[in-house]
């Protein structure tokens, strides 16, 4: 640093003032910038879902055998299906990871805890869809299954995981030491110590960690496009064969009547399926959103706790 | 874990703080089965060792040691003061041990098993491979004989990465910048929480926004760059809506969050005597984050644009509805104003005649690649994080 401190301040003054200036521009240029797409995104959005699902029954009915050029129906049957498939992933995925984030801090020494730590970084950065083919390549090229709800339940397991252990790993950090330490002093053993004062006291935290996980999950597509089959009716059995609707499948399955708006006489037409996929990205956002929102309230009240 | 009971009144400081230092969480006690008390009887002989050189400040510590030291020598600690039997205290214990060290235990293996699956599923369509699998650009495995290789997919995902990355990286260190160093306090987390937004909006959003809303507003920008031209990655321009270079700024939307996270976290992370040190010369505030902030913070913004690529290179759906699919024959091109196909995107495009295991295995190959190029470079990128961690 010391040979670049005299080179960098010896130019001149003007000069230097001008730098300064033109930094600050470009970074907070580059602010702007960031901003640009995120409303722009979102507005078009909800401008363009919100006549969707403000629409009588969207929340009631599935959009079953209309077609683009039908008016109508909602987004009952996905949204069923994203809720089913996240809970049975986080049935799943919430215990696995608290344990392991609980083995991490608590317990994590030697080569093991090094390797799981290396390996939830890892995780964390595995794509979806390699998740999702690697589930297809065990349950269906091996086992000889069929595609279901509860495989890409089984993907989005892989990929809540590391959010969950990372967010536990942090706030189990976070207990002091002395509330351990009073209770060994109290003769309590240390698995006691761990489920009643330990994870009580960063119970918040860790919840955040669960609802960042459901966030995450909830939006993913890839796994749903090797793992199931889309319906455009209601379908609430994970296990059934095959066919289960999901809000990402919905929006992906009428992204092929995109171009679609033109009747078959040429006529120009409203294109109702482009409505519907507008409607089910919107009611998508807003469960996303509204995850990460009540993420972000737990954890500021968490906050105040330390 | 049982027995601290005997030095607890004693000794209420020396818990939290070795040498003046907070000792960051219980990873540095209070693992295994090691007794607590012994652990605590080596914190406290090393406070007692450096108690003269921190002046008289910690009067109250030195006059309590002894008492705990003492304490500890006589006999075995007590068990519990009879609140659990001994006995079942150590069941629980270690069923409990065993669960969590399970735990860490499945995740480790569960990157074993993915790749495992991945290629023993791969091997048969690999090893009836009629083409070279590395170098080859064929792609047909809907008849009987099977004829694929990656080079394709593998430039298009390398391509498409590298224009998000050049469009991302040096935004996401200006808004790490502008939030850490620039914008007014108060100001500061809102900002930080308008761009972690970014990161929860479900990419096939940003994929039907990318094809539907942004692509035609950058028809004008890929030509303006084609007419500049001259450069091969800009030479030939063979789709208007649906480029790679569409799917590159919608990546670089969708990996800025990530990028920013880190920076943000080092430049966070200055010694404030660095900073200072800056001032002192008199530097302006660029002048500083120059001398300061980025040489400090140049691992950690190394490592983040790393995270960035590796999501980068595996996003699926929304490279798969913004990239036009070029025609099958279609001949090479280095362009990025043409159409193409990743790993992933031919992989999910692909998704609906997944019938045959072997044509399925072809698949599966390219799935395996994409698995190793990530995990090579999160990997990389996280050996960077560490190792700066062990330095602060």
């Amino acid at each position: 640093m010391s040979a670049v401190a005299p080179a960098v301040l010896s130019t001149s003054h003007v000069a230097r003032k001008a730098k300064n200036q033109l930094a600050t521009v470009l970074v907070t240029l580059a602010f702007g910038i960031a901003l640009i797409p995120l409303v722009w995104l979102l507005w078009t959005v909800v401008s363009k879902g919100w006549h969707a699902i403000t629409r009588n029954g969207w929340f009631t009915k599935p959009v079953g055998t209309r077609t683009y050029r039908d008016p109508g129906g909602g987004a009952w049957h996905a949204i069923l299906g994203t809720l089913e498939q996240v809970a049975l992933c986080s049935l799943i995925a919430v215990p696995i990871s608290v344990m392991v984030g609980i083995y991490l801090v608590e317990y994590g020494r030697g080569p093991l805890a090094r390797a799981a730590t290396f390996m939830v970084d890892i995780l964390s950065g595995v794509p979806s869809i390699v998740a999702a083919l690697f589930i297809y390549a065990v349950f269906v090229t091996t086992f000889h299954g069929q595609r279901g709800g509860w495989l890409v339940s089984l993907a989005l397991v892989l990929l809540m995981i590391p959010v969950i252990v990372r967010t536990t790993e942090e706030m189990l950090k976070l207990v002091p030491n002395e509330l351990r330490e009073a209770s060994y002093a109290l003769g309590v053993p240390k698995w006691k110590t761990v489920t009643r004062i330990t994870v009580p006291t960063a119970l918040t935290g860790i919840i955040t960690g669960v609802v960042l996980g459901i966030a995450r999950v909830a939006g993913e597509t890839a796994p749903i496009l090797i793992l199931v089959g889309y319906t455009d009716n209601v379908n609430g059995n994970l296990f059934s064969n095959g066919y289960q609707a999901s809000l990402p499948g919905m929006i992906n399955a009428q992204v092929a009547n995109i171009g679609a708006n033109r009747s078959f006489t040429g006529q120009p037409i409203h294109n109702y399926a482009l409505d519907r996929m507008w409607g089910a990205a919107l009611t998508l956002i807003i469960i996303v959103m509204a995850l990460n929102l009540i993420a972000r309230l737990i954890g500021r009240h968490t906050k105040f706790m330390y | 874990m049982r027995g601290g009971t005997s030095n607890e009144p004693a000794a209420p400081l020396p818990a939290p703080s070795i040498g003046g230092e907070s000792v960051d969480g219980p990873t540095q006690r209070s693992e295994e089965d090691t007794p607590l008390d012994d652990a605590r009887t080596d914190v406290e002989v090393a406070e007692r060792g450096a108690a003269p050189i921190r002046g008289g400040e910690p009067s109250a510590f030195a006059s309590a040691e002894p008492l705990a030291v003492s304490t500890l020598e006589g006999g075995p600690p007590v068990a519990g003061a009879g609140l659990v039997s001994p006995g079942r205290a150590r069941i629980g214990d270690r069923l409990f041990h065993g669960a969590a060290a399970g735990s860490g235990l499945f995740v480790v293996l569960l990157i074993g098993l993915i790749a495992a699956f991945l290629i023993t599923r791969a091997a048969p369509a690999l090893a009836d491979n009629k083409s070279n699998f590395l170098f080859s650009r064929d792609w047909s495995v809907d008849t009987g004989t099977l004829h694929f290789g990656i080079v394709d997919l593998l430039w298009v995902t390398v391509i498409i990465s590298l224009v998000a990355m050049v469009l991302a990286v040096p935004i996401a260190i200006g808004i790490a910048l502008f939030i850490t160093h620039y914008a007014p306090k108060p100001l500061a987390r809102p900002v930080a929480y308008v761009v972690d937004l970014l990161a929860a909006i479900p990419s096939i959003i940003y994929g039907i926004w990318g094809i539907i809303v942004l692509a035609p507003h950058l028809r004008s920008v890929q030509r303006t760059l084609y007419h500049l031209g001259g450069f091969p990655l800009f030479k030939d321009k063979n789709v208007d809506v649906g480029t790679i270079f569409d799917g590159g700024v919608v990546l670089a939307i969708m990996i800025l969050p990530i990028i920013t996270a880190i920076s943000r976290d080092v430049f966070e992370r200055t010694p404030p005597q660095n900073i200072e040190a800056a001032w002192a010369l008199g530097a302006t505030r660029w002048e500083m984050i120059r001398m300061a902030v980025l040489p400090y913070g140049r691992p950690g913004l190394i490592s983040g644009s790393m995270l960035g690529l590796g999501r980068a290179l595996g996003e699926t759906i929304a490279v798969m509805l913004i990239l036009s699919k070029p025609s099958p024959g279609a001949p090479f091109t280095f362009s990025i104003f043409n159409g193409g196909e990743t790993f992933a995107s031919k992989i999910a495009n692909s998704a609906a005649e997944f019938n045959d295991p072997k044509q399925t295995g072809a698949f599966i190959a390219a799935g395996l690649v994409l698995f190793v190029l990530t995990f090579a470079v999160n990997a990389a990128a996280r050996s960077v994080v560490n190792r700066r961690k062990e330095f602060t």
